[in-house]
């Protein structure tokens, strides 16, 4: 499945202009609140119609503008899950559920209904009304509605955003299922950094209607320009990498990705297990020799790439540990002392990792 | 008390048949009429807004001689009518229907209109991606969405025209076991010497169809509005 995007959309001095593609896995639609990201998924639904351009999910073409092309909302496939969930109180859970089902030819249903239902674990409220749900449970009768339609693709505006953490992550797990064992491409818009380091495939960052780049997660993370987008507090490179040892004793897991090996705390994985790191930016710190009798257990030899502008007295410094980058974010003051100017040869102090998600295989 | 009279009994049921049709008639019209106000914008909707509010808001007398001037036998459209189809509603029980179906009219079409605007479009939409054409979507959300309006417009206008007086007899006049209905038997019988005992018992009646009405509309617009609004599992 491939998505191609390519469209305008002027709304009073707004104006929206995106140009991505993206392939299987979750493409993350990422911006601030205003960058258009909800009016981009509701140009690819059909609920809005572009002013120009083309869209194109896998072999059919839901909108273009040169040929006259503009395939109605109904006729698209696109399961859209929406921020507040948009169930019908008339309805039973049951009945939201199958819905969309009747609508859906059945040499298109690739899912059947019990498999939802105990994908999702809704084998409990199915007789119950919307109205007496709890946030969680709403907005997964709502993600097993647009899925029982059999979808080309499944949008999710924010699906997260009205929950609170642990209602979060609750949640997490089920989409995390629907792309690695379900393998339904997502599109997936969201402001909040951790759901996208932990779910996307593809990142598309959006600021003022505009694409600013689009690409592996891995990619755009590690990269200086995008790191202000990504916002600056929780931003951090997204590394992947595979378990190759576990310390029972101390808890520990060894991690290896292309440029080195970490150590990381806690990870619950086997070896051979794919996994997905975050290295904040303010989490790592630069030395210029190894330091030695220190707590910090991941100490990597890397080389200095570039440094971005001064933000008061705080310096962002990319570094390549071997085909991998990261940034780390340290004080203007210590740059100067240790003159790091691009090419220098220095050690990587890694003080804490966040553990995302099981990537994929 | 109810030993009723055999014209007092056609009057009764005269009443009803006239409420029944009126209502029945009118809905189809007045729900057209409050998604083309609730939902769409066109030239002259203020007009079309304001022509549908007219019956509320001029007497009653005048409304009947606009009808009988539209709708009698060389009216208007009733000429037409009865010629092409010898259609006939002056003075006939189909007229005092009419009469009060377009009294009933503005009060079924506030009603639906209110429901309608309450209706969250977004549900609207999110069936649309789930793959319902507008039709569809109309027949499976909205119409079920919008049902207490309906029942509420109904009742009123069912009301309206058990009530219904002055369009009725400018329109249809006064005969007995054809347009004659309770509120004008009432009427009737009031003009004439010894007519209170009898005008007392269509008056008793009267309150009493008017209470049914309330008694069957409330518990059953609760009871819908409750599976609208889905806080009851009451599948």
């Amino acid at each position: 499945m491939t998505l191609e995007i390519d469209l305008e959309k002027r709304r009073g001095v707004f104006r929206l202009a995106a140009r991505f593609s993206a392939g299987p896995g979750i493409t993350a639609l990422f911006g601030r609140s205003g960058s258009g990201k909800s009016t981009l998924i509701n140009l690819i639904a059909g609920l809005e119609r572009p002013d120009r351009g083309r869209i194109v999910i896998g072999d059919t073409v839901m909108f273009d503008q040169t040929t006259g092309i503009d395939l109605p909302v109904h006729r698209r496939r696109l399961g859209y899950v929406f921020q507040e969930g948009r169930l019908f109180p008339h309805l039973s859970v049951r009945h939201n559920l199958s819905y969309g089902r009747r609508f859906t030819r059945p040499a298109d249903r690739y899912v059947a209904f019990e498999q939802v239902v105990d994908l999702l674990g809704l084998e409990g409220v199915l007789d119950r009304r919307p109205g007496t749900l709890s946030g969680g449970e709403k907005q997964r009768v709502a993600i097993g509605r647009a899925l029982l339609t059999s979808p080309r693709l499944l949008l999710m505006d924010e699906p997260l955003a009205a929950l609170d953490q642990a209602r979060k992550d609750e949640i997490l797990p089920y989409i995390e299922h629907l792309r690695d064992e379900m393998r339904v491409p997502v599109i997936y818009v969201s402001h909040s950094i951790e759901e996208v380091t932990r779910l996307a495939t593809t990142l598309v960052l959006l600021d003022h209607g505009t694409v600013m780049a689009a690409g592996p997660v891995e990619a755009l993370t590690g990269r200086l320009d995008l790191h202000p987008l990504l916002g600056r507090y929780e931003a951090g490179t997204v590394i992947s990498g595979q378990v190759v040892a576990q310390d029972p004793a101390y808890h520990l897991a060894e991690v290896a990705f292309p440029g080195g090996r970490l150590f990381v705390p806690n990870l619950k994985a086997p070896a051979g297990a794919v996994v997905r790191l975050r290295i904040r930016a303010r989490d790592a710190g630069l030395s210029l020799h190894p330091p030695e009798d220190v707590s910090i257990l991941n100490i990597l030899p890397g080389q200095v790439l570039a440094r971005g502008p001064a933000d008061g007295g705080l310096v962002e410094v990319q570094v390549a540990i071997g085909p991998t980058t990261v940034i780390a974010r340290i004080t203007l003051k210590a740059l100067d002392r240790l003159g790091l100017k691009p090419g220098c040869a220095v050690y990587v102090l890694v003080k804490s990792i966040s553990f995302d998600s099981h990537g994929r295989d | 008390m109810f030993d009723l009279a055999p014209d007092e009994i056609s009057a009764v049921t005269l009443s009803l048949r006239v409420a029944l049709w009126s209502m029945a008639g009118s809905l189809p019209v007045a729900l057209l009429t409050a998604l083309a106000l609730s939902r769409c914008n066109f030239p002259g909707k203020t007009l079309v807004d304001g022509l549908v509010q007219l019956p509320l808001v001029l007497p009653p007398v005048v409304t009947g001689l606009a009808l009988l001037l539209l709708l009698g036998r060389h009216g208007l459209v009733g000429g037409w009518l009865d010629r092409t189809f010898g259609l006939v509603f002056a003075f006939r029980w189909t007229g005092a229907a009419v009469a009060s179906a377009v009294m009933g009219f503005p009060l079924m079409v506030q009603a639906i209109r209110l429901s309608l605007d309450g209706v969250d479009r977004r549900l609207e939409d999110a069936a649309r991606t789930l793959g319902a054409s507008r039709p569809l979507v109309f027949l499976t959300v909205t119409l079920p969405l919008i049902l207490p309006g309906i029942l509420a417009g109904c009742v009123l206008a069912y009301a309206k025209s058990l009530g219904e007086f002055g369009a009725t007899i400018t329109f249809v006049s006064n005969i007995p076991g054809e347009t004659r209905t309770l509120p004008l038997a009432i009427y009737s019988l009031t003009q004439v010497p010894g007519g209170e005992t009898a005008a007392l018992r269509l008056t008793a009646v009267s309150v009493l169809l008017a209470l049914t009405a309330v008694a069957i509309a409330g518990p059953l617009s609760r009871a819908v509005g409750r599976r609208v609004r889905g806080h009851d599992s009451g599948d």
